[in-house]
């Protein structure tokens, strides 16, 4: 049994940030979960793709976060409780969607979980998510800690259905990935069959309708700003005339600030938990005890103006900072150090600053990048792509996903990266506008997120490019989650469909689509020049599993390979490849066999042809 | 209680994730209040592992530069990386089997010398454990278990509220059973390694 199922209420266990979220969903009877995998978010999915595989709870990887919202959408529509989970930047991809959900509204519960990522630990910007309440005129919870994340995910439900709209639970990275200690709550059995009671003129969102939907929407934010007020996740702490007002995790690092300043008795903290609507009642009671005031939260001065703005409304000339030079930045995260330093030298109070040692006789610490595994079949692809382009001056836009570290050198094979999907629609904007070729990178998950519409847009308007689908054959970046691509079969999961890529591509009218073995380099430089030759839009499918995944699946046959003799050290393998498996001893290059996978491709590109087969018992 | 703040630094792979999971297991058993966070983005692709561990009476889990009460580093290098992390009564144990990056492996790059590395670190802090648990770990009969063998010399500085009895339970109800036995052996090698 999933550990998460234990059905003990009382007990209490250590739990991930993103276990207590999956759990608090259980707890609150969820029926229906959807997700596109993201980090930091990728955890709750996980757990609740395994739950779904031992009890009734529906859970799918959709192929995008917009998808994703879409079914969970009509599922909560249908009555069933249901949770949509995506990272921050996946919110942008369903914003179409829940800009005018939020005017649909919901019968049932539905929870849709943001996890941001300030300091992009793992992502390709730090947007803070709170702006999407303002945005959509969605309520926002935000959790302090673990405990509070599995606690406000029941809330969060019921507050949905109290409003009849979605509700966004906002987490940050250091919720996410944190480990506390959590007290276990009965498991609700989930209502699992829904049925959707007709309504058009509350579903179908002509003209007409959302005028109508808007205004009840603004209602519905008055009643919810009043719910705000009330709110247990909006309280006080403390007592004093220096106010702090703070929301997640910046919450923990005040609070031990203030506890190791010893200042409880002057400061009083605002810790705002219901985050959109703001309780501006409350805010204001707030500020008229303070005679000066601290915003401390990550990211954006989101609470900072909305409290300056309260301060005007209510006559207010008390100070008020948050986000400024000496004060706190809106980059990155923040730390405990940092928080009481700021806190002590705007109160005015002596803080003696940590004795960090004197490190500047250190020498240099060569870095440790994260770089393509050994035997990355990404590796033998760009490598083929950059011989196969030797000489022509082509750029490399590049996508979301492991393949993105192919802009590393040696293999320098990325040269623009925003977003999910850009690959194919910023290819075709670089072919029109300039007179160089153009090959880009996309990985099979991150094409059927978003990569389609781009080739069928660069098929529609006759750009001339090349796009390389690095199809792994799962969502390697994440952990391996299934995408439409994937054979579910070999996860022992039946039921599923499978797309196939060449058809598909086929049939969105590419009219030079070849696909290749990259192990195989020489077929594969062929295949690759022809399409790169190819005027208009060619693709090329690079198929070969991801080496991580085949090893879980029991499926790597490759035997290691070794230096032979041969080597003249001419270290083409090194210097081209730049594949892990390789170190030097006593200035020669060797492969280390406990790494290497065998695929072969080194010793394809060793000019000597000195590297061989390791000899089973040498 | 006081908060007692560990940062175990390690390469992807090393199993710093169960050890963390292991120390707060026995902490929770024991009652001892805990919270942790870790830092593992691209851990499968040769990045460092960081986990941040606070025991006792804090609500933050990450920790700041210079706050650390312990440091457990298992590779050399990553040891010295996370110095910052230290002040000088930081107890710092680390792992002395080098793990080179790969920059270095191919010559870009020069791994620093060992010895000096250990004079660094005994300079700028309280207390050096220095050991080879890589060694140990292959005595203990599994080379995957140097994470173990640190948690034992870590529970033998009796730095953390966290005693060895308790992690030793630990390892016997949440580590795989088929390595329960080798894992209390690698505990055992650590623990006598640090005394």
């Amino acid at each position: 049994m999933h550990k998460l199922l234990a059905d003990q209420a009382g007990q209490k266990v250590l739990l991930l940030g993103n276990e207590a979220i999956a759990r608090g969903a259980l707890e609150a009877g969820v029926a229906f979960a959807s997700t596109y995998p993201g980090t930091p978010s990728s955890e709750i999915s996980l757990n609740l793709f395994q739950i779904a595989q031992e009890t009734d709870l529906y859970f799918e990887y959709s192929t995008n976060e917009k998808v994703a919202l879409e079914v969970a959408a009509a599922a909560a529509n249908s009555g069933l409780r249901s949770m949509c989970m995506m990272k921050h930047v996946g919110v942008n991809v369903a914003a179409d969607a829940l800009m005018t959900l939020a005017y649909v509204g919901t019968r049932a519960g539905l929870v849709i979980i943001s996890a941001d990522d300030p300091y992009m630990f793992s992502s390709q910007n730090e947007q803070d998510n709170r702006y999407y309440g303002k945005l959509s005129g969605l309520p926002i919870l935000e959790p302090s800690s673990v405990e509070e994340a599995k606690a406000m995910v029941p809330a969060a439900f019921e507050l949905s259905e109290t409003l009849g709209e979605p509700v966004i639970l906002r987490t940050t990275t250091r919720i996410n990935h944190s480990n506390a200690v959590v007290t276990l709550g009965a498991l609700v059995p989930p209502r699992t069959k829904g049925h959707f009671e007709k309504d058009p003129f509350s579903y179908v969102t002509v003209p007409a309708v959302s005028r109508r939907l808007h205004a009840r929407l603004l209602d519905n934010i008055t009643r919810a700003e009043a719910l705000a007020e009330e709110s247990p996740y909006n309280f006080e702490e403390g007592g004093g005339s220096w106010g702090i007002v703070c929301n997640g995790v910046s919450y923990t690092y005040v609070a031990d600030a203030i506890h190791d300043l010893g200042i409880e008795d002057k400061v009083r903290i605002l810790r705002i938990g219901f985050s959109h609507p703001l309780p501006a009642e409350r805010i204001g009671t707030f500020l008229a005890a303070c005679e000066k005031v601290l915003v401390v939260e990550e990211g954006e001065p989101y609470l900072e103006e909305a409290v300056k703005a309260f301060a005007q409304e209510k006559g207010l000339t008390l100070p008020i900072k948050g986000k400024g030079q000496a004060l706190f930045s809106r980059l990155y995260e923040f730390d405990p150090a940092m928080v009481r330093r700021i806190l002590a030298d705007y109160f005015g109070i002596d803080c003696p600053p940590p004795s960090v040692p004197d490190l500047s006789d250190v020498p240099e610490i060569p870095q440790r990048p994260p770089t393509l595994c050994a035997g990355c079949s990404h590796r033998a692809t760009f490598y083929a792509v950059k011989k196969a382009t030797e000489g022509l001056d082509v750029i490399h836009p590049s996508d979301i996903g492991c393949y993105t570290l192919g802009f590393l050198p040696p293999l320098s094979m990325g040269d623009f990266v925003i977003c999910m999907g850009a690959s194919t629609g910023s290819a075709g904007g670089f072919a029109q506008a300039t007179d160089q070729k153009v090959v880009s990178f996309i990985g099979d998950s991150t094409f059927f997120h978003s990569g389609i519409p781009g080739l069928i847009n660069a098929v529609f308007n006759n750009h001339d490019l090349t796009l390389i689908i690095l199809d792994n054959r799962t969502t390697a970046m994440t952990g391996h989650q299934p995408n439409p691509g994937v054979d579910m079969q070999e996860l022992n999961l039946d039921g599923y469909g499978q797309v196939a890529l060449e058809p598909l591509v086929k049939a969105i009218g590419v009219q030079h689509v070849t696909t290749i073995r990259p192990y195989q380099l020489k077929k594969s430089i062929a295949a690759i020049r022809e399409a790169v030759t190819f005027e208009g839009v060619s693709v090329v499918i690079a198929e070969e599993k991801c080496a991580l995944y085949a090893k879980a699946l029991r499926q790597l046959r490759g035997k290691p390979f070794q230096v032979s003799e041969r080597c003249r050290n001419h270290r083409d393998c090194i210097n081209d490849l730049g594949c892990p498996a390789f170190y030097l001893e006593d200035d020669r290059v060797r492969i280390d066999a406990d790494i290497c996978i065998g695929c072969a491709l080194c010793a394809q590109v060793c000019p000597e042809n000195a590297i061989v087969p390791l000899k089973s018992k040498s | 209680m006081k908060p007692t703040r560990l940062i175990i630094v390690a390469v992807g792979g090393q199993g710093n994730l169960l050890a963390s999971k292991v120390l707060g297991e026995a902490a929770l058993m024991a009652d001892i209040p805990v919270r942790m966070s870790e830092i593992h983005g691209m851990a499968q692709r040769g990045g460092v592992v960081e986990s941040a561990m606070v025991f006792g009476d804090a609500r933050s889990t990450i920790i700041s530069d210079g706050e650390a009460d312990v440091l457990v580093g298992f590779e050399p290098a990553e040891t010295l990386r996370a110095l910052n992390k230290c002040n000088p009564q930081t107890t710092v144990i680390t792992n002395m089997a080098a793990l080179p990056p790969f920059t270095v492996s191919i010559g870009r790059g020069t791994y620093p010398d060992l010895k000096q590395l250990q004079d660094l670190i005994a300079a700028k802090t309280g207390r050096l454990i220095a050991l080879d648990a890589a060694d140990l770990a292959r005595t203990a009969g599994n080379i995957m278990s140097v994470n173990i063998v640190l948690l034992g010399a870590l529970c033998q500085t009796g730095i953390l509220p966290v005693t060895a009895a308790m992690v030793r339970e630990a390892i016997k109800t949440r580590t795989k059973a088929a390595f329960v036995d080798t894992n209390l052996k690698a505990f055992e090698l650590g623990y006598q390694a640090a005394a």
